[in-house]
């Protein structure tokens, strides 16, 4: 039987122990009206059988050559990273509710948290939330509890960020009647304008979302719109990326310095990039870091250093009281886990690079997405869409539809990037670009020429 | 099994210009910059150590936690059974590791997806499923808020009520919250049933619906179910379905049978995909065809053949989306694989074991002295064990019992849950534990029972071979140290 | 268990205290059995000055480690004061509720009239009662 020990003897002594002539007798209080029958499922396979069955459904989807990125991004990840993260020690253990039998997990999460406030540049850190979409959902919900200045509910959601994020928001938050108000972005730049937010100056709004780099690749100006926010009594949520932290200005010190505290309020983002796979979207990990002050706002499990009985230094989760489980309707959020086994992967990710390998995949990448940019806008009807500096994705602009170029690349073996036609159909023929440190010019070059190709051939065919 | 002792923090073990400089990206030739004004200025404290440094300090780490691997971990609720390796080696073959979600829609991750939909549907009796949430906790919010946009599509705007029982876990009132609905509690009887009454008492025209979990969160099933169904229906409400214990019917009773509306299942719990030390779950949720409309998106459709995500333009009155792509997709896959190894058959074995071994422990634990708190009641997959009594006559706590259990070798049970029961133990053994263990882990806890009596100071000082002694978790909340890399960057 | 319930002050069934003060505004904290409950104190959150609050409003949180519960405004009325030293000091309300403890004083809105709470003896009474 499946992962099921027992012998003929041992449910035999087992049921005279309890007093039941069967295992069926065991289920006698289900009335018998609700019995079901036999399930309508396969049978079962053997690990063999089933090991035949998925290599081949994986072999359907192949390896392309990816240069897609929209918030999932294709970045190296060292030997050891897995191979720690799935020891049964991590892999099949719980959250750590029993400290003294965790302290394993709870010393990992303190470590990443501390990771975590360092690129950000924050005070301080949860242990993680499901992913980064339902972050950015966490922290508005975690803005309207912090903001004592506001009462509208309203929170300023720039176009410019990930669209699936701000739909996430609307779909989570939404239901406690918080709205949200678009801001526009400026065509030329491909990036948010503080002209587009000064309609707003002296309204009611509590928090605005900042993505840096936003959903287009491009690097806002976060100063200034940090300094509009606050000069407001708006809050500054922070989307980040955490690869581009290791060159781009920490979210703790964007904007000036006011009244001693200076930066973004909340930071939250996508963790994947840390050495999580692509793996169909999931799963990931969403993080999440704040000022001291807000603490007892933010959702999620979050793990303290203390000491035992003896003195001993030990880690525990602490400021519980706000959680689920003892707050009940009353909790920041009904988030239960974090996604531990996400983090000890980035954890481990984090260390093996350091301050000094991130920095070299981050520059890497951009600098790899430069040279793409430069050969794909040499191929005949391509063109760069947005003069604003970016990081490691960029839009690109066609003469003609990205579903058929898309396509053709496809056949090829090469994923060519997000086409954007659906997403903004104000900015046309857009396709959205990634390099990470993962391509090499050959890449590139390959892209390039089977672009050329497509365009060719769908300029033939029309 | 000696569990590793104190392992500096990775920052001690840091010195600067130190690296594992193989997992360094070779420089890339060229003049890509970012501009000054937006430039970080010192870089960030992150540790500099070796690659054996790296391996070594995490591998300690990892031995200082019990697992299900190591251990007997029988936390109640939690349904902490054997994760079959098969499940992880598989679900990591690279093409499903490196494949971007936005690229084209892979036919063959698709159809695992659409065939576990197929299957989750059939052992629920839901015609229609969702993989998308991404834990328990989410599928709970996609359900309740299932329930808010349905009521809202009939324009009956007076539905603000969500009704709990008191027994229930506290996610359930903190979703509802969360959906802008207000939470009423009902009690439970002494049988650990829903005291009908209070419930007729509290439905009407404001009743958005009730949420359950069936076993109920005191280890027995509710035999009244079809009556509630009946209250609450008839009232205009619909009912949720907390699938946390669905291991204990699997294949036995269908929540679509008893009149459920909607339903989430905890792949992590059930279909045995890893805790991971907390996440990452998957929370998929089913729905009666009154919902299906309103389910949250993605889902894997098929149209001829050929597999397809369905969107907005399928789905136009869906709460929406809940993640940035389709959920824990490779949480998915391994409940995936699960499920093909267990087959029919397997199935039904799961709750067939899980409450025999349940039953079984809990009749050598009374017999030993322990009292159940619901003696009168079959075990489902688990069982409370209540401590009152050891409680008044040797001044020891449930909490202290689970520490020395773990002096013993075994995972402490789940401590003061359900609310209601005093001094409890919520005892989960699962089906894929071997009837030694189960004796094993009752010599133990009849080894602390004589401990209470002659010894109780060896209880409440306990655990005594752990990493650390009991923390103080006063000091952890008021002298916060949350971060060991100095704040600010 | 003994409980300390001094005699000069009103109560809630929630376990607030109030006190009528010299000028006219009336304090509030929370009684001894409910901190004793409650067990040590890791924050107390009070309401900012000049904060209206309505009778029975959820206006403050104690935290312990175990537990973290409202605290509410047992009158209408406006906060004319709140006791910042519990900010980094919680348990000065488990050493002293009725003293150092307090939590914020209350402008009551139409008179500070107290005669629908509790006496120190029907308090006693619900706590009895409450305990069985």
């Amino acid at each position: 039987m499946a992962y099921i020990p027992h012998t003929p003897d041992d449910i035999a002594g087992m049921l005279e122990v309890i007093g039941a002539r069967s295992i069926d007798e065991l289920f006698d209080e289900i009335p018998a009206e609700l019995r079901a029958g036999t399930l309508n499922v396969p049978a079962p396979l053997s690990e063999m059988e089933i090991a035949r069955l998925m290599t081949e459904r994986a072999a359907i989807d192949g390896r392309p050559l990816n240069f897609i990125g929209a918030g999932a991004y294709e970045h190296h990840i060292p030997a050891p990273v897995w191979a720690i993260a799935t020891r049964g020690e991590f892999y099949s253990a719980y959250t750590p509710y029993q400290a003294e039998a965790s302290q394993g997990t709870l010393q990992l999460i303190y470590e990443y948290q501390s990771m975590m406030c360092a690129l950000t540049g924050m005070e301080v850190s949860n242990a993680s939330l499901y992913d980064g979409a339902s972050a950015l959902a966490e922290a508005c919900l975690m803005a309207v509890r912090s903001n004592r200045s506001s009462s509208s509910r309203r929170i300023l959601m720039p176009r410019a960020v990930n669209p699936t994020y701000a739909q996430v928001a609307q779909a989570i938050a939404g239901n406690q009647d918080i709205g949200f108000v678009a801001v526009d972005f400026d065509r030329a730049a491909g990036r948010t304008l503080i002209e587009a937010l000064k309609p707003y100056s002296g309204q009611d709004f509590t928090a605005l979302v900042v993505q840096q780099p936003n959903f287009f690749g491009s690097l806002e100006e976060v100063d200034a719109l940090t300094d509009w926010a606050h000069a407001n009594k708006i809050m500054l949520i922070a989307v980040v990326n955490p690869t581009s932290l290791a060159l781009l200005k920490p979210p703790g010190q964007w904007g000036a310095v006011i009244d001693g505290a200076q930066g973004a309020d909340i930071v939250c983002g996508e963790g994947q990039a840390l050495g999580v796979p692509l793996s169909s979207g999931g799963p990931y990990f969403g993080f999440m870091a704040t000022r001291m002050q807000y603490v007892r706002q933010m959702p999620g499990r979050i793990v303290g250093r203390t000491v035992d009985v003896e003195g001993r230094p030990g880690f525990s989760l602490t400021l519980q009281a706000r959680e689920q489980h003892i707050r009940r309707s009353k909790a920041t959020s009904n988030i239960c886990t974090n996604q531990g086994l996400m983090v000890t992967a980035a954890t481990i990710y984090m260390t093996l690079l350091g301050p000094q390998g991130l920095a070299a995949v981050a520059q890497a990448s951009m600098q790899r997405t430069a040279d793409l940019v430069a050969a794909l806008a040499k191929v005949p009807g391509v063109k760069r869409a947005f003069t604003a500096p970016h990081f490691h994705e960029a839009v690109l602009t066609l003469d003609r539809a990205p579903a058929a170029v898309l396509a053709a690349l496809s056949r090829r073996g090469i994923l060519g990037g997000l086409d954007l036609s659906e997403r903004y159909p104000e900015l046309g023929h857009a396709l959205l670009v990634c390099a990470t440190e993962t391509k090499l010019g050959a890449d590139i070059d390959a892209y390039a020429a089977a672009l050329a190709d497509a365009m060719n051939a769908s300029r033939a065919a029309a | 099994m000696e569990l590793k002792s104190r392992e500096p923090l990775i920052f001690e073990l840091s010195k600067p210009g130190r690296g594992a400089v193989t997992q360094f990206p070779p420089p890339v030739a060229g003049s890509a910059q970012v501009p000054a004004n937006l430039r970080r200025k010192a870089p960030p404290k992150l540790p500099e150590v070796s690659e054996l440094q790296a391996v070594r300090h995490f591998t300690r780490l990892s031995q200082m936690n019990f697992s299900i691997d190591t251990h007997f971990y029988p936390l109640g609720s939690c349904t902490m059974k054997y994760n079959p390796k098969a499940c992880n080696t598989l679900a990591m073959l690279p093409e499903f590791l490196g494949r971007h979600p936005l690229g084209p829609e892979p036919q063959g991750f698709l159809a695992c997806m659409h065939e576990l939909q197929e299957m989750l549907q059939e052992i629920t009796g839901m015609p229609a499923v969702s993989l998308t949430p991404m834990a328990g906790a989410q599928g709970e919010f996609a359900g309740v808020a299932m329930i808010r946009a349905y009521h809202r599509a009939r324009n009956d705007s007076a539905r603000t009520e969500i009704i709990v029982p008191q027994a229930a876990h506290g996610t359930n009132p903190a979703t509802a919250t969360m959906c802008g609905f207000v939470v009423k509690e009902i009690p439970c009887d002494a049988n650990g049933d829903v005291d009908i009454e209070a419930l007729k008492a509290a439905v009407g025209p404001s009743t958005a619906g009730i949420m359950l979990t069936n076993p109920s969160t005191l280890g027995v099933f509710e035999r009244k179910i079809v009556q509630i169904a009946r209250i609450v229906h008839d009232a205009g409400g619909l009912l949720y379905y907390d699938g946390a214990n669905l291991n204990a019917i699997l294949g036995k009773v269908r929540p679509g049978d008893m009149g459920f509306d909607v339903i989430h299942m905890n792949l992590h719990k059930t279909f045995s995909t890893p805790h991971g030390g907390g996440g990452p779950g998957s929370g998929a949720v089913g729905v009666s065809a009154r919902l299906k409309p309103f389910l949250p998106l993605p889902i894997v459709g098929k149209d001829s053949g050929r597999y397809r995500w369905l969107t907005e333009r399928d789905l136009p009155q869906s709460i929406g989306r809940l993640s940035g792509f389709m959920g824990n997709a490779g949480v998915n896959l391994r409940a995936y694989i699960y499920m093909r190894l267990l087959g029919r058959e397997g199935m039904v074995r799961v709750a067939e074991f899980a409450a025999l071994n349940a039953n079984y422990l809990m009749k050598r634990l009374q017999a030993v002295g322990f009292e159940a708190a619901y003696p009168e009641r079959r075990a489902s997959h688990e069982f409370i064990i209540t401590l009152k009594q050891e409680h008044k006559a040797y001044h020891v706590s449930a909490m202290d019992v689970a520490k020395r259990l773990l002096d013993y070798g075994f995972h402490a049970p789940t401590t003061y849950f359900p609310l209601l029961v005093p001094e409890c133990l919520l005892i989960e053994p699962t089906e894929t534990e071997a009837k030694e263990d189960l004796d094993r882990f009752c010599d133990a806890l009849a080894s602390i029972r004589e401990e209470m009596r002659h010894d109780p100071e060896k209880l409440t000082s306990a655990p005594h071979t752990m990493p650390v002694r009991r923390l103080d978790d006063v000091r952890a909340a008021k002298q916060l140290d949350l971060n060991g890399a100095g704040s600010a960057a | 268990m003994s409980n300390n319930i001094p005699s000069d002050l009103k109560y809630t069934k929630s376990h607030e205290w109030v006190r009528q003060a010299q000028n006219g505004a009336l304090e509030v904290g929370i009684t001894d059995h409910a901190q004793s409950a409650l067990g040590d104190l890791v924050f107390v959150e009070v309401p900012d000055v000049g904060r209206a609050l309505s009778a029975g409003e959820a206006c403050a949180v104690v935290e312990s480690v175990k537990a973290a519960s409202d605290v509410y405004s047992p009158l209408a009325g406006k906060v004319v004061a709140n006791n910042g030293a519990l900010a980094g000091k919680p348990e000065l309300l488990n050493e002293d509720p009725y003293g150092a403890g307090w939590l914020f004083r209350l402008e009551a809105s139409g008179g500070a009239n107290v005669s629908g709470l509790m006496s120190a003896g029907a308090y006693e009474t619900f706590l009895a009662e409450e305990s069985e």
